[in-house]
Formats: C-alpha cells, sequence, structure tokens
C-alpha cells in the first residue's frame, strides 16, 4: 500500500491506496470526485484531463502515488464558489456540450489552454490544443466556440482588474 | 494493471539500488508509454521506480556549440525552451508535436529513447543530430543506441540521463501523422552539420525502427535543396506494412517527408 498525500481542490487528502491506484480511481473512489471521467483505456480521449501543480494531465495516466505532494484541481474545484468559472459558462451559453462525458476534461483543457496562450488564442490553435480530447457527440465546433468566448472574456476581466 | 509495488528515488545510485532489487524492475519517468501498456496487461514490472524526484537531470543547456537535454526534461519543457529554439528550431518543434498537451506536459525525452517505439519522433532526431546518449554509467553514440524495434544498447538496470549533440547549421523535421494516433506514419529529420554533412533519420517506416536514409544525405551533402531528392529512392524492402499505410506507401512517404524537412529547415 502507498500513502498518499496531497490537495485536492485546496483540501487536504491523505489515504493509504494501492500502488497500482490511477490517479483517476482515486479522485473518483476514495475522494468521491466523480467529474473527471474514464473515457478508454489507451490514454487517448482526455475525459479524465485534471491539472497536476497547474498543468493539464490525463489523471488515468499518472499513479496516485506519483501525485502524492502535488495540487491536484478537478472540475469540481474549478469554480471555486457558486458562480460557474467562465469558461463553464461559455460552455453552457455556446452549446458546447451534448451528453456531457466529455464536458469535464473538456474544460480542464480549455483552461489550461487559456493559461498558457492567453490572448494568442486563435481557433486554429485551439483546434490544435484539443488533440487530446475526443468528443462523440458535439463534432467540436461550439467547443471551440466557447474556448474562444471564454478567452476573450477572461482577457476583459484581468485588464479590468488590473486597471 | 496487475499489483505492483511503487517506489520514489532520490538519487541516480538509490534508483539504481532499487532496481536491482526488485524482481521485475522498471523505471518511471512520464509514465506516458509504460502505463498505458501497464493497463492493458502488456507490462507488469513488479516495481516501479519513479525517477522524476532525482535533481539535476531536467533542463536544457546550450553552451556555446554544444547542447545538452537532460534525460527527465519533458517535451513541454523541449517545446517551450527559448535557447534551443535559437540553437535548434526544429528540434523545439518537434517536441510540440508528440502526442497532445496532455502528454507533452508529462513524456520526457529519456522515457522515449528508452523506449525506442518505431513510431517515435525522438529517436529521428537523434540519429541526424548525431548525438550522444548519457547515462548513469557511459555514453552512448545514437548510431550505437537504437538496435532495433523497442530495442536499444541500454543494460538492464541503465539510466538515460541526458542527451547532447553539437548545434548544427541547419535542420527540419517533418511527420505525417496518423490521425488516430499522432504518432509519425514516416517522420523524417534532415540535419546539415557545420561541416557540410548531412544526416537524415527516418521514424515510423522501418521494419526495424528508426534508420538513416543514406542515399539521400549524399545527394543532400553535395546540393542541399529538396530537388535533389528527385533521383533518390527509398527501398521498401525494410519498411512496415500495416493497416494504415503499404511499405511502398511509406516509401513515398518518407521521400515527400525529407523533402519537406530540408525544405523547412532553419
Ligand atoms: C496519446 C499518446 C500519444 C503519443 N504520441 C506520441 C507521438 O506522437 N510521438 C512520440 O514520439 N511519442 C508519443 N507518445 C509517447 C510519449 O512521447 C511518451 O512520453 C514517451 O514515449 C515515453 O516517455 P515517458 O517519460 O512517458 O516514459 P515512461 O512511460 O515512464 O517509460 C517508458 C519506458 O522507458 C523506460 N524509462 C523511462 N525513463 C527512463 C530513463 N531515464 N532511462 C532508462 N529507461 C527509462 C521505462 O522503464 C519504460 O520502459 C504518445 C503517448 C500517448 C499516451
Ligand atoms: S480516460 Fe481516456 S485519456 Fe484518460
Ligand atoms: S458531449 Fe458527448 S462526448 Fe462530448
Amino acid at each position: 500500500m502507498a500513502k498518499v498525500s496531497l490537495t485536492v481542490n485546496g483540501k487536504n487528502v491523505e489515504k493509504d491506496v494501492e500502488d497500482r491506484t490511477l490517479l483517476v480511481q482515486f479522485l473518483r473512489e476514495d475522494v468521491n470526485l466523480t467529474g473527471a471521467h474514464i473515457g478508454c483505456d489507451t490514454s487517448q480521449c482526455g475525459a479524465c484531463v485534471v491539472h497536476v501543480d497547474g498543468k493539464a494531465v490525463k489523471s488515468c495516466t499518472m499513479l496516485a502515488a506519483q501525485a502524492s505532494g502535488c495540487e491536484v484541481t478537478t472540475i469540481e474545484g474549478l469554480s471555486g464558489g457558486g458562480d460557474l468559472h467562465p469558461v463553464q459558462a461559455a460552455f453552457r451559453e455556446h452549446h458546447g456540450l451534448q451528453c456531457g462525458f466529455c464536458t469535464p476534461g473538456m474544460i480542464m483543457a480549455a483552461t489550461d489552454i487559456i493559461k498558457r496562450h492567453g490572448t494568442k488564442l486563435d481557433e486554429a490553435t485551439v483546434r490544435a490544443e484539443l488533440e487530446g480530447n475526443i468528443c462523440r457527440c458535439t463534432g467540436y465546433h461550439n467547443i471551440v466556440k466557447a474556448i474562444l468566448d471564454a478567452a476573450s472574456k477572461m482577457d476583459g476581466a484581468a485588464k479590468v482588474a488590473a486597471e | 494493471m496487475y499489483d505492483t509495488k511503487y517506489h520514489r528515488a532520490s538519487s541516480l545510485d538509490e534508483a539504481a539500488k532499487i532496481f536491482a532489487s526488485a524482481d521485475d524492475g522498471a523505471f518511471l519517468s512520464g509514465g506516458q508509454t509504460l502505463l498505458p501498456t501497464m493497463k492493458q496487461r502488456l507490462a507488469a514490472p513488479s516495481d516501479l521506480v519513479d525517477l522524476t524526484h532525482i535533481d539535476g537531470l531536467s533542463g536544457v543547456s546550450v553552451d556555446g556549440d554544444t547542447v545538452k537535454i537532460g534525460g527527465l526534461t519533458t517535451h513541454y519543457e523541449v517545446n517551450q525552451d527559448n535557447a534551443l529554439s535559437k540553437a535548434c528550431p526544429a528540434l523545439a518543434r518537434m517536441a510540440g508535436w508528440i502526442g497532445d498537451p496532455q502528454v507533452r506536459h508529462r513524456g520526457t525525452i529519456g522515457g522515449s529513447l528508452a523506449n525506442n517505439d518505431p513510431a517515435a519522433d525522438y529517436p529521428a532526431a537523434m540519429l541526424a543530430l548525431n548525438a550522444t546518449i548519457h547515462t548513469n554509467k557511459r555514453e552512448i553514440a545514437a548510431d550505437d543506441f537504437f538496435t532495433g524495434m523497442f530495442e536499444t544498447a541500454l543494460e538492464e538496470g541503465e539510466i538515460v540521463t541526458a542527451v547532447s549533440f553539437k548545434s548544427v547549421d541547419k535542420c527540419g523535421y517533418e511527420k505525417f501523422r496518423n490521425p488516430a494516433s499522432r504518432y509519425a506514419m514516416a517522420g523524417v529529420f534532415a540535419a546539415k552539420a557545420k561541416d557540410g554533412s548531412v544526416r537524415i533519420g527516418v521514424t515510423g517506416a522501418g521494419d526495424d525502427g528508426v534508420f538513416r536514409w543514406t542515399e539521400a544525405e549524399e545527394a543532400l551533402a553535395s546540393n542541399w535543396s529538396a530537388d535533389a531528392l528527385d533521383s533518390c529512392d527509398v527501398d521498401s524492402s525494410g519498411l512496415m506494412s500495416d493497416i494504415h499505410a503499404s511499405a511502398a506507401y511509406r516509401a513515398n512517404l518518407v521521400k515527400v517527408m525529407t523533402k519537406r524537412a530540408v525544405s523547412s529547415a532553419d
């Protein structure tokens, strides 16, 4: 057994788990956060994306034991409060989801993309950056729209905050 | 995934020690190849030795003509490194074409080289750049390192700690991606050294993994331009055939990718 001690959405979590436990299993079964989904067993679909120490990773391709000592953010912790995060709000507004299975991973990937590219974000970049996230419903069009809109709104909000 | 035991090493010596005392140990870096393989039960190491907490094994340094990349440097870090983008832009670009952003955040150059997937990108670059692979025991020339499909010159328990190479006059990389897996169906790294010599590393196509296309090297050494390749042809006999592409199709792809790599070289 491995002693895993990490921060999940700002809270300390400490548990003994089997060494082979994947981070996504740990989050879903031991921490009861079922937002990160498991959509494949080949590390290709991105439904499981969370942030580890501020970077988007596939939580199905990391052991919980590897994440010990890290700060993990899941879709449940993204908004940090009652209101939706701007990316969540944009997905709702632009109909960026249908069945919703890919959505937690899409949104965690999207916030990472916006963080890395900021104002330089354009459609081609969003599409290339979504390489590791598969959606079987939407055809991606509205997902891309939602991400671009959220990026411009977040940029606007950041400018207001800086003034 | 079968049961396994996770260990975190804090030094190379400790990693080697844990590995030596394990029944059937494996080093774990980014886990972007090893963990998917374990999930599919295609690998079942008794012990995993996590290398990522060992200090000093990651980062890029450019010192005059010499470029050195630590074995634990992630694809993302290679892609983003400013000094490397000046010293060897094609290599930095190439790292940004590996898999997807999440894979690049965790996957490492050392893990990719040790794995030597026949469609991986880094092996082609290492061959073309005439790189040296540094391990915890010795230095190995890229020409001697890649010994076959998923095979390298690494011995049991040997750890890739870094790679180094002399910066070149010009180099380029072009990859025809399998649209589903994002691995190369043919990827070509073309490099022209400062002494005028040319090396071409080809991945994704060879039956035995990565290889050099020597005929093109000679043609390009006397005339560094895509047109110089018009008279060269890749022999399809040693090339892979699978549901994605026949050997003859790959042979043509290699030529086309080589032309593009030469044209885009900077
Ligand atoms: C969806 C997806 C798409 C991908 N697409 C591409 C692609 O387009 N191109 C490409 O090149 N790769 C691709 N990869 C593979 C990726 O680049 C991996 O990161 C890389 O192959 C392995 O590096 P790692 O650090 O993750 O190694 P790990 O998975 O940790 O280890 C791989 C192997 O190397 C050994 N090992 C690890 N580190 C060392 C070391 N320092 N010394 C000695 N042995 C070591 C391990 O024991 C294991 O056998 C993809 C992976 C995924 C999941
Ligand atoms: S569950 Fe598909 S990539 Fe993680
Ligand atoms: S909304 Fe159904 S998979 Fe994306």
